[in-house]
């Protein structure tokens, strides 16, 4: 990463810096009715980093995510993407690859033309070059057997990756990814743990990623901000500081648990106050 | 391919045919034994002989013009009615302002207004065409509204942030998932069209096996009346079995059924 930071033709830390929120913050509804969802929220993400969002049910994580990908407006502060301030929602419509809890595959598609459907609404390059392109991630993505099958016929490990690279296809440089494995047992969670792990370094990509689960966002995160949501604290950064690559059996050194716990009486502690 | 076992064919059509086949018997025997006179009701074998001895009128004659004025009715439901649908799930104003009358119209009964559908059309195949298009519209119309109307807040959210339109939204998520509604629309929509071409043609007219069922009716021709009711109501499930089979193949080409 800072290889890229040194090679960046802008040259600056601006340049290098793929969001910058400012005080952001957002409510429901309008007048008396008005409930805050959260404020004075500030972070940073620089390009090619791996950041999770992590905080309890309701603190308003998805929404920050909404508004990132300019589903939402915010009541106020200001968001940077890629060095240019965004001036609405609307206009970053596009401009970030957002992936929902639910995979929201298509459920009349096939798994080759899911992916296909963020090419179709822009046809930027000849139809052809796209199928040639998807099918090189579905091989990267250890799914090329299921180019044809429909999402019924899939476990839900492998919907849920189908979802990721339909993020991934949709050619954006950040990627929002919201619980991808939130609905998965256990067991499936902790091998697309490993299988994002080992792919993500290789994508090139920039992700912000929400999870409710610490061990997932120590694992495959460079930094993690904790969100408190209203009820004071706002947001918290925390760096784990382990060295990449890393391998998927980090979990059992003494040191991520450390880190583990410290992380937990951080969270613990912000919802006392 | 689906395959259909004989006994499971047994199993879900078996009783209500065993049920028919035993209604048709007793029938048969009592309108034999003369207990009820012919005119009033007449033997299922005097309806089929019927059906055989008329063979020509009916097929050449009655049912080509039913079955003109049934498709042609329903061509222009589909047609009105899913434009119409559309326009009411695009535009709010449209649909607040349209869906009470369209509710309304359903009321009325179309046996009163057929004098002027007369004056209007005459008695040209139109003021059929009239009647079915006014039965058979509604379950379009609503089919295609309620079924775009279906919340896909999820996939349109989805679609914003690939950058999509409303219309690439509409195109890509909101008819696909309006489908399954749609059809049960269409379902509803041909049946009734046989039931409207029929009034139509009791209301005037000269073809048609409306026509012909209510002219024999006149004459206590009782058997050749209920030849042609029986061809009617096989037109009306032949009708709704080529949508449903049509239904079936779209959806299912869809991968819709696992």
């Amino acid at each position: 990463m800072f290889v890229r930071l040194l090679i960046d033709p802008g040259g600056g830390f601006l340049h290098s810096l793929m969001i910058n929120l400012t005080n952001l913050s957002y409510a429901f509804g309008s007048g008396s009715s008005r409930a805050l969802v959260f404020s004075e929220l500030s972070m940073n993400v620089r390009r090619g980093e791996f950041i999770s969002v992590v905080g309890a049910s309701g603190c308003g994580k998805s929404t920050l995510f909404k508004i990132i990908a300019g589903l939402l407006e915010p009541a106020s502060g200001s968001l940077t993407l890629n060095g240019v301030e965004s001036t609405s929602a609307a206009q970053r419509l596009g401009r970030v690859a957002y992936m929902p809890q639910q995979d929201l595959l298509l459920p009349w598609r096939t798994v080759l033309d899911n992916c296909l459907l963020p090419w179709e609404l822009k046809r930027s390059v000849p139809k052809a070059d796209a199928v040639t392109q998807i099918r090189t991630l579905l091989g990267r993505f250890g799914l090329t057997e299921t180019e044809g099958a429909y999402p019924h016929e899939l476990s839900g490990g492998m919907r849920q990756r189908v979802a990721v690279l339909r993020t991934v296809a949709a050619g954006n440089e950040l990627l929002l990814l919201d619980e991808p494995f939130g609905a998965l047992d256990a067991i499936t969670k902790r091998a697309l743990q490993i299988w994002l792990l080992e792919l993500w370094s290789e994508l090139d990509k920039t992700v912000l990623f929400i999870t409710h689960d610490l061990e997932e966002a120590l694992l495959l995160s460079d930094r993690i901000y904790l969100m408190t949501g209203s009820q004071g604290g706002g947001i918290q950064e925390f760096t784990s500081g382990l060295p990449r690559p890393r391998h998927h059996t980090l979990n059992y050194e003494p040191q991520f648990a450390a880190l583990r716990q410290e992380l937990e009486l951080k969270l613990y502690d912000n919802r006392l106050t | 391919m689906i395959t259909v076992s004989p006994r499971r064919l047994i199993q879900d059509y078996g009783p209500s045919a065993l049920l028919a086949v035993l209604t048709l018997a007793v029938w048969e025997t009592v309108a034999r034994l003369g207990l009820i006179p012919p005119f009033i009701l007449p033997a299922p074998s005097a309806v089929w002989m019927a059906l055989i001895e008329e063979r020509s009128l009916l097929f050449g004659v009655h049912l080509p013009a039913t079955l003109l004025e049934v498709l042609t009715g329903f061509a222009l439901s589909v047609g009105c009615g899913s434009l119409l649908g559309t326009g009411m799930h695009l535009f709010r104003p449209l649909a607040k302002a349209l869906y009470p009358l369209l509710v309304i119209s359903q009321t009325i009964p179309l046996i009163a207004l057929s004098p002027l559908f007369i004056m209007w059309f005459g008695y040209t195949i139109w003021s059929k065409v009239a009647v079915v298009f006014l039965t058979a519209f509604f379950p379009v119309v609503i089919g295609t509204y309620d079924g775009l109307s279906k919340n896909t807040d999820g996939y349109r959210e989805l679609l914003l942030t690939f950058g999509a339109n409303r219309w690439q939204i509409l195109r890509k998520v909101g008819v696909p998932l309006a489908l399954p509604s749609f059809f049960s629309g269409l379902k509803l929509s041909v049946v009734y069209c046989v039931i409207g071409a029929t009034i139509g043609e009791w209301l005037g007219g000269s073809q048609g096996l409306g026509y012909f069922s209510r002219r024999m009716a006149g004459n206590l021709q009782s058997a050749k009346m209920f030849a042609a009711v029986v061809l009617l109501s096989a037109l009306g499930i032949l009708l709704f079995l080529s949508v449903a089979g049509l239904e079936k193949i779209i959806l299912k080409k869809r991968g819709r059924y696992s």
